[in-house]
């Protein structure tokens, strides 16, 4: 019973946290309003750079798309963090008493949330513009969450790493980027395979994006109130 | 019974010694009104007490609860008003209280109420409160402390940025939670009006307490 | 490394913990430490590039593993003493380990650097590239220098010790924990490692490039311990200096007070 009511209070704040999150962004619009355009602008200035060659397009679709998600969650968790920063608000999630670490999954889903929008319009958008063509759904479907996942929670741990820095919008890069790595070559590959231009075992890797999703989860549940109280 | 109980407390910020050490006993149904100039150490006071910072050296415990090892149990019973609002600029007033009476598990329906007692016109709670002038700000922030009822209130500048309508709501809200058993302490650089609420006023200079009979 | 104070915890009076202690980074120990290194470092050079054979397929390029091998094993051990002192320091709040992760990485980002200038070095006349792409270790390397680079940038962010120790404790420890993950997935990614698969055990190393790899290890050890310390008692001072002004602080700021 007490298990239970504990792990119905932590999801109750969880979505709390994330809808307010969620509301705040959909009133500043800078998700839809920047990230989305920038996501299709880098998307149609790839097409330029490959010399709009369709057979290598092709090939480097899934690469093409899952570093424009890349750069995506950079400025996607940079909002996250700057909406606690403004007028103290972060005060508010410290004094509320709320687990930390379910504070932590509701930035986190939040960030996860603005992903999945992004990853929506992108691979229609390379289906459209890159001639690729999507054998296995499930499997791109699969890989978007499990991807996802790891993403948001990666970047929201190493947001609240940065979070009340003045320098905050170049550090953020320099630890998220090189720790996405494994997303960046696994959420490649499982697209090769959902896209059918290479033959991998797309599911296995998938299996390797939800390890990291979770390896990141746990330690941002565990770490993410040192973080609150001591920056 | 004691609210606060402060030994010797020294905070560092950095390697600046906000506080270099202060001695203070705050019982429960006291208004305590922390006075003295800027950069005095008020606000890291006050901050201290709320449980957001750590003690280098010295000892305190506020409601019971150690300063060193359980600043959570103390952060969830306290109500803090900063120089900022910590509000959230782009949900409505009304938003922002929800947001936080489910976070403190507290009732939402006092929302309305405590925005009503702090006399913020029904048509500004719907607004955003980046779009609210900086006394109505305060306002909602004193609203989120009246909906959580905490048993120490901690107000830095309680009449800062409020107009004379306002500042009697805020004494009014103050008083009436002393009289209930709330320990209260408020900090300003200046004697004036919040000096008639203060059932005893402390003077506060260079990181240290001395406490004083002035009214 | 060794201090006159293993830890401090939290609730120790701030400034008693910092009076005392080495008031310079050298000793008795660090000197013949140093010294012995240094000799040693001339016998490796010696051996390596003289006594040593010449490989039968790779020559004279072979005799880059007595620089390569030990930096590589130090860089990890090194990552491996910053995640450890990350997660003392998150846990125990122990100064001695927080200087300690950062002195791992430091001397960390160092070999690291080492062993991938080494390893492209090697890597030219062997395979005929500076960087291939289908090599794990030396692309796990590279991640893992890019993290311990991170680190370091959070590390020089400034501000309040402790805040800046607890930002740099959680990189520490994303990193120790996602590094496995990136050698994982560069594996399956790659599938083709070129890399030498231990020459150690195969038996096909001469007995006396052996020796020589073997003093390379104790010397690279040696030499890893010495600039341990010393870093280590950079930064424990870098503390007392803070401790010993704080002082002088608590002084004026109590003189504000007219008291």
């Amino acid at each position: 019973m007490t298990a239970w009511r504990g792990l119905s209070l932590f999801a109750g704040d969880a979505v709390l946290v994330a809808s307010k999150d969620l509301r705040i962004e959909w009133r500043a619009r800078t998700a839809l309003g920047q990230v989305l355009p920038f996501a299709v602008l880098v998307l149609v200035l790839f097409g330029f750079a490959l010399d709009a060659n369709r057979p290598t397009l092709r090939l480097a679709t899934p690469g093409l798309l899952w570093m424009t998600v890349l750069f995506a969650t950079v400025v996607a968790v940079q909002r996250s963090v700057a909406v606690e920063s403004t007028d103290g608000a972060r005060r508010m999630l410290l004094l509320s008493g709320m687990a930390p670490a379910a504070a932590f999954a509701g930035k986190a889903a939040a960030v996860a949330v603005q992903l999945l929008i992004v990853e929506v319009l992108l691979v229609p958008g390379v289906v459209l513009l890159y001639d690729a063509e999507i054998e296995s759904l499930p499997l791109v479907v699969a890989t978007c969450v499990a991807a996802t996942v790891g993403l948001a929670t990666a970047g929201s741990l190493l947001g609240a790493v940065v979070a009340g820095v003045r320098a905050h919008q170049t550090v953020l890069p320099i630890l998220l980027l090189p720790v996405s790595a494994p997303v960046l070559i696994a959420a490649t590959r499982a697209f090769a395979d959902g896209f059918g231009t290479v033959a991998v075992d797309g599911w296995s890797w998938v299996g390797l994006l939800a390890g990291f999703a979770a390896v990141n989860a746990v330690l941002g549940a565990v770490v993410y109130g040192l973080l609150l109280e001591d920056t | 019974m004691t609210a606060v109980r402060l030994r010797d407390a020294v905070v560092l910020l950095g390697s600046f010694p906000a506080l270099a050490g202060v001695d203070l006993e705050v019982e429960r149904g006291e208004v305590v009104l922390v006075r003295g100039p800027n950069g005095a150490g008020k606000s890291t006071l006050l901050h201290l007490c709320a449980g957001l910072l750590r003690l280098s050296e010295g000892h305190g415990d506020v409601l019971g609860c150690d300063l060193g090892d359980d600043r959570a149990a103390v952060r969830r019973r306290v109500g803090l008003l900063g120089h900022d609002t910590a509000l959230y600029g782009e949900l409505t007033a009304a938003e922002n209280l929800q947001v936080w009476a489910r976070a403190s598990r507290v009732d939402e329906a006092d929302v309305p109420g405590a925005l009503e007692r702090l006399g913020l016109p029904t048509r500004l709670r719907d607004v955003p409160t980046d779009r609210l002038s900086a006394g109505q700000r305060r306002r909602v922030a004193l609203a989120a402390i009246v909906v959580r009822r905490p048993e120490l209130w901690l107000l830095d500048e309680p009449h800062a940025g409020l107009d004379s309508e306002g500042r009697e709501i805020v004494d009014g809200v103050v008083s009436a939670a002393a009289a209930a058993g709330a320990a209260v302490v408020l900090a300003s650089h200046e004697t004036g009006p919040a000096g008639d609420l203060a059932t005893r006023t402390v003077t506060m200079a260079g990181g240290t307490l001395a406490e004083g009979l002035e009214p | 490394m060794t201090s006159p104070e293993p830890e401090s915890a939290p609730s120790e009076p701030l400034i008693a913990s910092y009076l005392g202690g080495p008031a310079r980074t050298g000793s008795r120990f660090t000197f013949w430490l140093g010294l012995v290194t240094l000799i040693g470092l001339a016998g490796v050079a010696v051996l390596g590039l003289l006594a040593a054979p010449a490989d039968d397929v790779q020559g004279d390029s072979v005799r880059i593993i007595f620089v390569h091998v030990p930096s590589a094993l130090g860089a990890y051990t090194a990552l491996g003493v910053t995640a450890l002192g990350s997660v003392m320091w998150l846990w125990r709040r122990s100064v001695w380990w927080d200087i300690t992760a950062h002195a791992g990485a430091e001397v960390g980002v160092l070999l690291c650097g080492l062993m991938l200038v080494t390893g492209m070095l090697w890597g030219r006349p062997t395979w005929g590239t500076y960087w291939e792409w289908g090599d794990v270790r030396l692309v796990t390397a590279l991640i893992l220098f890019l993290v311990m680079v991170g680190y370091l940038s959070v590390r020089a962010l400034g501000g309040d010790a402790d805040s800046v120790a607890t930002r740099a404790a959680v990189v520490g420890l994303v990193g120790g924990v996602n590094i496995p993950i990136v050698n994982r997935s560069v594996n399956w990614w790659a599938n083709r490692t070129l890399h030498q698969q231990s020459s150690l055990t195969d038996g096909k190393l001469e007995d006396l490039t052996l020796f020589t790899l073997f003093l390379a290890f104790v010397v690279a050890a040696m030499a890893i311990l010495w600039m341990m310390m010393h870093r280590f008692r950079i930064g424990w001072l870098e503390r007392q200096l803070r401790a010993r002004d704080l002082d002088d602080a608590l002084a004026a700021r109590r003189a504000e007070a007219g008291r």
